[in-house]
């Protein structure tokens, strides 16, 4: 039952109504929601989508399929090569082309260190949401050693375009695996860090325990995926239960929570990053050499016909539909954007919440408004 | 012919002023420094030697800025707010002594005189909140009503344990007296509940929740800008400072303990050392809690002041009493208190479910989760 029908009210005559955003600090990007509060309580939300949409979906049919590349990783900018890979994975098996290993593994790698960059972010910011400072910096600063990593590879710190259809753009710098070595003992030791800084503190307990629960039932229905969905309770990870690129040849954990609040959406995060160092380990380890594009028209045609592709991004179940007509441009491309679907599961996380909550309940689904809006 | 004791008047005020602008300058550095130290950056570096001048940078950008009034406000409890928080902040200065000598008048009444002056800054977060013409400012005008009046009371109370320790209201009295032994000593539950109610009545972290960036956008200060702004910043230093310096006055043993031997003008000059150099530890404490710990809740700063701070503080003050009143050994009194404060925490946490077992997030091997998992399949492409 609502709650303004538990207290008996009429949600329209409730004194304040309020605009959290599109300008407010805590949004995470131009997102607008209106709020009714009586008092403290949040009687009822409305969210507003919308603010940042571009056309992306609409500019990629008038685009080479090389060029779209640069679109996805506008996407999702926080996670811009799980993006990326998405995208030539959708085209790569329309036209049916074997991807060389040492590529993969390159993928792989790359992917789950945005992964942890990623999430890294989300760290940051659900700390300064939650109102401690210093997560930010600690958050931040193991970012960047990632996206060092990402521009000594790829030669950009965000927008890649490094993953090309049928590979990558080049090989690895030579001095890759030595920089690795050392990038992942920091990784660890600062996700041990941000850990041991945030997750145990009594009043970060107080503020997400048993806040904005959503229960495995709802998180279905609402087509909730990734972190979110995992910490309701529900195993569910693309890169396991429907595998892609070789993610099937590693070993490695998937956090699950219990009850779906706030916390477990923040813990399974912390969890996930550990599991991606793991994954990055044993990809290293086996990497081979070798090329890595594959013999692929520069121009690309795909050949006539349909076919969808899904991937599991740091927000969750990232979708792409690509329709060709056998020209060197999609007739239609369709992303299935997890923070979209994840984000219409927050009005009823937040009914009956506090206007503090507000913030910690949006934080912890961990939205990209650019993937959002598109 | 003007009065002399006018003239005495206006003068203490400009120093006071200046002196107190001098701190709040130093403190604003002294934070950015520590945060920065906590956060693993080297905060500002750029303005002078090690960025000392930065303040000085800073309160020129203030003042240079447009001073933007709302067109909806009320202009007239607009303009008053900053004043009317900012009153009290320097008035109170009136009669806290830094040494033996150094006080402008040193009061009978000191305590009272503090305590009744500081409970006005409410007045004037609320003006600000109200004449912002801005929901947030109101929100955020109306949680600082609330926590403030709330915590006034344990803040109180906490005092009043001193009073009746010192048996005097008069700041000097209560710090001379404290020679052998500091209060805070004697009342480790009173220098808990002074603390952390004074830190609520600043609204620092994990208090800050009226101004909360991240939930009210800055709360009553939300439209404030330039100069206006300024006032409230100035205001927030001070009352920083103040806290710091009277919870070392009055359980710290203010300059008198552990001991000062000397007499004279060294007296006077050590005296004010030794006092900043207490008030620059507990500081330090108020920055460190706020590069540390996240923010709480309205509802649980509520309960916490009123089924937590407030009937401990009623404790303290009944205990107190009785042990002078009984003529017991101090001694009992620390005892007690410090038995009582580890039982409220004990107390808290365990109502709060706040236990080791938080961790509620398990990992399942993706081997198994593939052996018991059917793959779902998407339909292979459609070549028509």
């Amino acid at each position: 039952m609502k709650l303004h029908q538990q207290v008996g009210y009429d949600p329209d005559s409730v004194d304040l109504m309020i605009n959290m955003g599109p300008q407010h600090p805590s949004t995470h990007g131009v997102f607008r929601l209106v709020i009714w509060v009586d008092g403290e309580k949040i009687v009822k939300s409305e969210p507003h989508v919308g603010y940042l949409h571009r056309g992306s979906e609409k500019i990629c049919e008038s685009e080479r399929y090389n060029q779209i590349v640069t679109l996805f990783d506008r996407l999702d900018y926080v996670g811009n090569l799980n993006n990326e890979l998405a995208f030539c994975l959708a085209v790569e098996k329309l036209m049916d082309v074997t991807v060389p290993e040492r590529s993969e593994y390159i993928r792989v790698i790359l992917c789950e260190l945005n992964r942890i960059a990623s999430h890294m972010l989300f760290y940051g910011v659900y700390g300064l949401d939650a109102g401690a400072m210093t997560p930010m910096l600690y958050g931040f600063r193991e970012r960047e050693r990632v996206q060092d990593l990402f521009q000594r590879v790829t030669g950009a710190r965000m927008m890649h375009n490094y993953i090309r259809i049928g590979g990558v753009k080049e090989d690895l710098p030579s001095d890759f695996n030595n920089r690795m070595v050392t990038l992942l003992e920091d990784l660890k030791r600062g996700v041990e860090e941000c850990d041991q800084l945030l997750s145990g503190n009594e009043m970060f307990l107080a503020r997400t325990k048993n806040i904005g629960i959503l229960d495995a039932g709802d998180a279905i229905d609402y087509g909730v995926s990734g972190p979110a969905l995992r910490a309701s309770g529900i195993l569910e990870d693309v890169r396991v239960t429907d595998p892609y690129s070789i993610y099937d040849r590693f070993d490695f954990g998937i956090p699950v929570g219990t009850n779906g609040d706030c916390w477990d959406r923040y813990y399974v995060r912390i969890e996930e990053m550990r599991e991606s160092i793991k994954i990055i380990e044993n990809a290293m380890k086996d990497m081979p050499n070798g090329e890595t594009l594959a013999k692929v028209r520069r121009i690309a045609r795909p050949p006539k016909g349909e076919v969808f592709v899904r991937t599991e991004s740091p927000r969750g179940d990232l979708g792409v539909f690509v329709v060709s007509d056998g020209s060197d441009m999609p007739y239609r491309v369709k992303v299935r954007a997890p923070s979209f679907a994840n984000l219409q599961a927050l009005q009823l996380m937040l009914e009956g919440a506090y206007l503090a909550d507000a913030v910690l309940i949006l934080g912890s689904i961990d939205i990209i408004m650019g993937e959002v809006d598109r | 012919m003007i009065d002399s004791r006018f003239v005495v008047a206006v003068f203490s005020a400009i120093v006071l002023m200046l002196s107190l602008s001098l701190v709040v300058l130093f403190l604003t550095y002294f934070e950015r420094k520590a945060l920065a130290r906590i956060q693993q950056r080297k905060g500002p570096t750029r303005v002078g030697y090690m960025g000392i001048l930065q303040p000085f940078a800073d309160a020129v950008k203030l003042i240079t800025k447009e001073d933007i009034i709302p067109a909806r406000s009320d202009k007239a409890v607009y303009w008053i707010a900053p004043v009317a928080v900012f009153i009290p902040a320097f008035v109170i200065w009136v009669t806290i002594p830094v040494a033996r000598g150094v006080v402008l008048e040193n009061l009978d009444l000191g305590l009272f005189y503090i305590v009744a002056v500081s409970v006005f800054s409410v007045l004037g977060l609320l003006l600000a909140g109200w004449g912002s013409a801005n929901k947030w400012a109101v929100i955020g005008g109306l949680r600082a009503a609330g926590q403030l009046v709330s915590y006034e009371i344990p803040f109180i109370m906490s005092i009043l344990a001193i009073a009746v320790l010192g048996q005097t209201l008069n700041l000097r009295t209560i710090v001379e007296s404290q020679s052998q032994f500091a209060y805070g000593l004697f009342q480790p539950l009173g220098l808990f509940i002074f603390f952390t109610s004074g830190l609520a009545e600043l609204g620092r972290t994990p208090f800050d929740i009226h101004h909360a960036e991240s939930e009210v956008v800055g709360g009553p200060f939300v439209e404030y800008s330039g100069a206006h702004w300024a006032v409230f910043f100035l205001t927030e230093y001070v009352n920083t400072f103040t806290v710091a310096v009277l919870t070392v006055l009055l359980f710290l043993g203010g300059w008198n303990w552990p001991t000062m031997p000397f007499e004279g003008l060294a007296h006077t000059v050590l005296s004010m050392m030794w006092l900043l150099l207490k008030t620059v530890i507990v500081i330090w404490l108020i920055f460190w809690i706020r590069g540390t710990y996240p923010r709480i809740r309205i509802d649980q700063l509520m309960t916490f002041s009123w089924k937590f701070l407030v009937p401990l503080s009623f404790i303290n003050v009944v205990l107190t009493a009785c042990v002078v009143f009984y003529g017991l050994s101090l001694w009992f009194l620390s005892v007690l208190s410090v038995l009582i404060l580890s039982g409220g925490f004990w107390l808290m946490k365990k109502s709060a479910g706040l236990g080791s077992e938080y961790n509620t997030v398990t990992i399942v091997s993706s081997r198994e989760l593939m052996e018991n998992v059917q793959p779902i399949h998407v339909a292979d492409k459609d070549v028509s």
